[in-house]
């Protein structure tokens, strides 16, 4: 269990004010030219010694990432990107920093712009993020005022900041995808390579990186690397904000140390699974994007990066979707992949074909009007979209079939047979409709 | 240059290839959508994916880079596989993912036969669907005259997107929605605006754009093939004269890098209707005012009737824009065994004359050179209607790096931005005298070009117009070795072989404004429907529709079109390019250089030569370079520069205006095509939209 010490979103739940004054009590912007001043490699090698991984959902070291933009500019300006268009179903972690701590991420953005030689960076905001765009907007504003960021602050390093609104497509999201929308472009994944480190926003170097990543960038510099490295399980590390959501008695956000087990998760900060633990079906642990994990497996599982991996799941953005046994669990597939059909962004072809096909068959599946082959076929699909595609948006629409198929394959089996068993019932009339 | 191992095959390639091009090198066949050569790159349509060493996925072999690759771990070079089963596998799916939207519609498709998909589908397709879902159905889009569009059959490759954005240089067509809801458009409904559209049709690797005017006309395999050159504008674009029968069916682009690359305008395209309609299939004669239909030998025994006595100094001849070198020649060979001095083939006035050598009236730094220039001034052209394909290579030097690009003349769109600099000869005259800051610009660049149109050169001040030109390309250093910065833009296929020929008025001849004024009591018009000839002269038209020449004719022999002869014309650039003949001529119509050997047998002057072959040995022996066919002699510009900046010279005050006033209908073949006449009309109603 994580102690409140520990914690660095002090402020999640809004019980203080998110202002400057109040984030100043709470320990943001303390000794930041202090940190800056130990240069640029000290903050990269503290990064990677810290063991952070990319809170976005992919998990990639995220003092790795800095280290890739270039020690010396070219003539090109450098820019970091913070990603803040959460837009992953079942994740609300960025809001709640964004809400109520959105200076730990103002002063992520200075110290991370310092450590690969940016002089601007950009906050890509999703487009349904209104309050959260103001909040975060009145964070640069009294950042600026109190010459904390800026071309002249305190911290003798000309910083600029940009608040930028999305218009709230998922595909956004995709960090290439998002440099070209905010270049004012339609929002489709540029090919890789060049990555963004060599030709980024407007061809320049450039960093994408989560908000929760940043955001906590400067807590750890403060507090030392072996502190963050501490906490958690090997290669899997820190703190993490886990976004619980579904059949659990409370649901909520909540910070904890990586590699808690599900159950410990559940019954310290949701008051359990609603019905009891054997009432729990399956668990999508990271976001809608990830296969489903049956409970089974799930149950005493530590959740992070490596464990959930093997269970051929991910932990994402440890957005943890709780479904319990009242749960068509195929309905609900069906409306993830209907989601993932919405938001294809529709350039490259088996993403943008394969999504809807999928979507169809499912939705069949889901009232039982299939044929039992065409579990095998729409496998068969998903593994022709996966790896197939400019950006992972086809993988993350391939994966939560696969899980469904993987581990409740008899459950839709079963669905088929009833149909067939029954194929013109009439649904219950209901009273006076 | 990097070592890469594609199926086996050890390859050297630069560094800065693509996959897709290396395996082409090695000799792997990769199947393409979405990739074409002269556009960006977009691998959307995911279909050359290959496999590489070490590589978790499949990659799009279109836009990986070799460099990319990362070599095996005792340093051996990466590894591609392009026929591995995963790379099968993978394309297989692509292939099923592309035709499950995609309607089984092959028998009433115009691209059945010419379909990349069908091709592709042979290779990489199955024999059944495992899609039991509804098809999309996409609405069809109004995209103007030429092009039809099926969208339910649109593949999403999005070259036609990439073309008109980058090649043509309007932003008409898009993609709007999203995901598998994506559809191509041109937002308003509204026609495109180039004049390149007919390319998208080509580009099209399915049956969505095809070509509106010819759909449904024909079968790609029906079709034989000629190859041509095409002689709507004077760039002599490569083209393919496809026929079935007698019949011209279409004509498409041909891949030349030195000309039109593998671009066609609209108008070198889509004027097949107008050689068959409007056309003069046998001779007529004048008689009381109305002309009659009348065998050859009675317009013949007109023709040498009223020759007979006439004085030469009262005969004259002028040649139009069409004509093929071989018939000019023969007219000329003609008029001089007449004596006949008035000779002309510069029917729109241009002061342009072989006198100042040939360097003086070609477009010397080539074409293909525009894309080495690194400062460009264009000088009373409007080159998006006049050379349209000239025009595109100024926009692929200018979407490289801009290089300094101005304009002295009609302000307008020409895809890419320039800095206007004045609309007349003053203009000039100051950057001739140094006392423009765009002189320095000039100055500065390794390889200045300077370009000038027929809206500065065909004009009374004309000469001391070309003279000013002169001094400024010698005062900027255009014209040095090795670069030959002082190009002349011409808007007739034929002008520059006429030039060569010396087809202009001898010792004390006139020239062909002139003759068209009066004096003349014979006139030979070969072709020339462009100049108003005052009454009095009695004119004999040659050529090849009814157009406003044979409306003011009193004898008319019927020639034939740039597809029913094996002809010789010489592009703005210089270069000799034959068109071959892919039709007959109709009716009694003949070729035109037999027509001239028959007449010149009526009048006594019999020319020296009874076959094609005869007639280009003897001109290759006056004009040697006509015989290097598909080369560029090239001329002495310098001396041609010395000689013009020496003439001097007041030029006027008038504004340069293009001489092209509806790129549609610069000719009689095009005025005579329905197609042109719905273009043409449409432009005018897009001009009137812009002007409000």
């Amino acid at each position: 269990m994580l102690q409140d010490r520990d914690r660095i979103f002090t402020n999640l739940y809004g019980f203080h004010s998110p202002d400057l004054e109040a984030a100043k009590l709470r320990g943001a912007w303390d000794g930041t030219k202090f940190l800056l001043e130990k240069g640029r490699d000290w903050i990269i090698d503290e990064m990677k010694a810290s063991g952070l991984r990319g809170r976005g959902g992919a998990g990639f070291p995220t003092g790795l990432k800095w280290s890739f933009m270039p020690k010396q500019s070219d003539g090109r300006p450098h820019y970091l990107v913070v990603n803040a268009d959460e837009s992953e179903p079942g994740t609300c972690k960025d809001r709640e920093i964004m809400r109520n701590d959105p200076h730990l991420l103002v002063e992520g953005c200075l110290i991370a712009s310092f450590a690969m030689g940016a002089h601007a960076a950009y906050i890509y905001i999703r487009g349904e993020y209104i309050a959260e765009r103001h909040a975060l907007q009145r964070a640069v504003d009294e950042a600026y005022a109190a010459k904390l960021i800026g071309k002249d602050n305190i911290h003798g390093y000309p910083f600029d900041l940009y608040v930028h609104h999305g218009a709230g497509a998922y595909i956004c999201g995709e960090e290439t995808a998002l440099i070209e929308s905010m270049e004012g472009k339609k929002g489709m994944p540029r090919l890789k390579p060049p990555f963004p480190a060599n030709m980024g926003l407007y061809g320049c170097p450039t960093t994408v990186n989560n908000v929760e990543s940043i955001a906590v960038a400067g807590t750890i510099l403060r507090r030392g690397a072996s502190w963050f490295a501490g906490i958690g399980r090997p290669n899997n590390v820190g703190t993490k904000l886990f976004c619980v959501s579904g059949h659990v008695n409370k649901p909520c956000n909540v910070e904890e140390a990586m590699g808690l087990t599900f159950r410990e998760l559940i019954d310290r900060h949701c008051g359990g699974i609603r019905g009891g633990w054997d009432n729990l079906l399956a668990v999508i642990p990271g976001g809608s994007s990830v296969p489903l994990v049956p409970a089974e497996q799930i149950i005493d599982a530590p959740m992070d990066f490596d464990t959930l991996r093997n269970l051929k799941s991910g932990l994402g953005t440890a957005a943890v979707i709780v479904m319990d046994k009242s749960t068509d669990v195929v309905r609900a597939i069906a409306r993830i992949s209907y989601f993932y059909k919405h938001e294809s962004c529709g350039q490259c072809t088996p993403c943008r074909e394969g999504t809807g096909w999928m979507w169809r068959v499912l939705t069949r599946m889901a009232e039982g009007r299939a044929q039992k082959r065409e579990i095998d076929m729409l496998l068969e699909v998903s593994t022709q979209i996966e790896g197939h595609t400019i950006c992972a948006l086809g993988d993350a629409a391939a994966w939560p079939v696969q899980g469904l198929i993987r581990h409740f394959r008899h459950e839709i089996e079963k669905r088929i047979d009833d149909y067939a068993a029954n194929p013109n019932s009439e649904s219950v009339m209901v009273a006076a409709e | 240059m990097a070592k890469i191992i594609v199926d086996g095959v050890e390859v050297d390639v630069p560094a800065e290839y693509t996959l897709l091009q290396a395996a082409e090198l090695a000799g792997a066949e990769i199947p393409r959508f979405c990739f074409h050569e002269r556009l960006s790159i977009a691998g959307n349509c995911r279909m050359c994916l290959v496999e590489v060493k070490g590589a978790p996925k499949p990659v799009a072999s279109c836009a990986w880079g070799v460099r990319d690759c990362r070599p095996g771990p005792n340093g051996e070079p990466p590894e591609v596989f392009t026929k591995s089963p995963t790379v099968k596998k993978a394309r297989e799916g692509v292939m099923e993912f592309l035709l499950i939207n995609h309607p089984l519609d092959c028998p009433i498709c115009d691209q059945g036969g010419q379909c990349d998909l069908q091709d592709q589908a042979m290779a990489y397709g199955v024999d059944t669907s495992r899609f039991h879902e509804n098809k999309r159905a996409v609405t069809d889009k109004y995209l103007g005259p030429l092009v039809r569009t099926s969208m339910n059959r649109c593949i999403h490759c999005t070259r036609c997107i990439r073309f008109t954005a980058e090649v043509a240089g309007v932003p008409d067509l898009g993609a709007i929605w999203r995901g598998e809801d994506m559809e191509i458009t041109s937002y308003l409904e509204k026609a495109l605006g180039s004049e390149l559209q007919a390319n998208v049709a080509d580009l099209c690797p399915v049956g969505a754009l095809t070509h509106k005017p010819e759909s449904f006309h024909y079968r790609p395999w029906e079709l034989a093939r000629t190859d041509s050159v095409d002689v709507m504008d004077a760039v002599g674009s490569s083209i393919r004269v496809d026929y079935r029968g007698r019949e011209v069916m279409r004509i498409l682009p041909r891949v030349n890098e030195d000309v039109n690359e593998e671009w066609i305008t609209d108008k070198a395209r889509h004027i097949v209707d107008g050689l068959r309609l409007q056309r003069l299939d046998r001779p007529y004669l004048r008689e009381n005012g109305r002309l009659r239909p009348a065998t050859w030998q009675e317009a013949f025994g007109a023709i040498a009737a009223r020759m007979k006595g006439t004085d030469p100094k009262r005969i004259g001849a002028i040649v139009g824009d069409l004509p093929a070198v071989e018939e000019m020649y023969a007219l000329k060979l003609l008029m001089q065994s007449l004596g006949v001095a008035n000779i002309d083939a510069r029917q729109d006035g241009t002061v342009l004359s072989p006198a100042y050598g040939r360097g003086s009236y070609l477009f010397n730094s080539t074409i293909s050179g525009i894309e080495d220039a690194d400062a460009i001034l264009i000088v009373g052209s409007n080159p998006r209607i006049e050379g349209s394909l000239v025009n595109v290579r100024i926009r692929k030097r200018w979407r490289v790096a801009p290089p300094p690009i101005a304009l002295i003349g009609e302000n307008v769109d020409l895809t890419y931005s320039y800095e206007y600099l004045g609309a007349g000869p003053e203009t000039l005259s100051d950057l001739a005298a140094g006392k423009h800051s765009f002189v320095e610009k000039l100055k500065n660049a390794e390889r200045p070009l300077i370009i000038v149109g027929q809206g500065a050169l065909s004009r009374p001040d004309g000469l001391a117009i070309l003279s000013a030109v002169a001094q400024l390309a010698q005062s900027v250093g255009a014209v040095k070795e090795g670069w030959s910065g002082l190009s002349v833009l011409h808007t007739a296929a034929s002008r520059v072989g006429a030039l060569d020929l010396g087809f202009v008025p001898g010792e004390g001849g006139v020239t062909a404004r002139e003759m068209a004024q009066g004096g003349m009591d014979v006139l030979f018009n070969l072709g020339a429907d462009e100049i108003d000839i005052a009454p009095g002269a009695f004119v004999i038209y040659q050529g090849t529709h009814g157009d406003r020449g044979a409306h003011r004719a009193d004898v008319i022999l019927p020639g034939a079109t740039y597809t029913e002869k094996s002809g010789t014309f010489v592009n703005t650039e210089g270069r000799v390019q034959i068109a071959n003949r892919a039709a007959f001529a109709p009716g009694d119509a003949r070729e035109d250089w037999a027509i001239l050997r028959a007449l010149s047998d009526v009048l006594g002057q019999r020319l020296p030569f009874d076959s094609l072959n005869a007639l280009r040995q003897k001109l290759y022996a006056d004009h040697p370079h006509f015989a290097a066919v598909e080369s560029v002699q090239p001329a002495d510009a310098a001396a041609a520069v010395q000689a013009l900046a020496g003439l001097g010279g007041t030029p006027g005050r008038e504004a340069f205006t293009s001489p092209i006033k509806d790129f549609y209908l610069t000719n009689p073949i095009a005025r005579a095509s329905g197609v042109m006449a719905e273009c043409s009309a449409l432009a005018r109603e897009l001009k009137l939209e812009a002007a409000e």
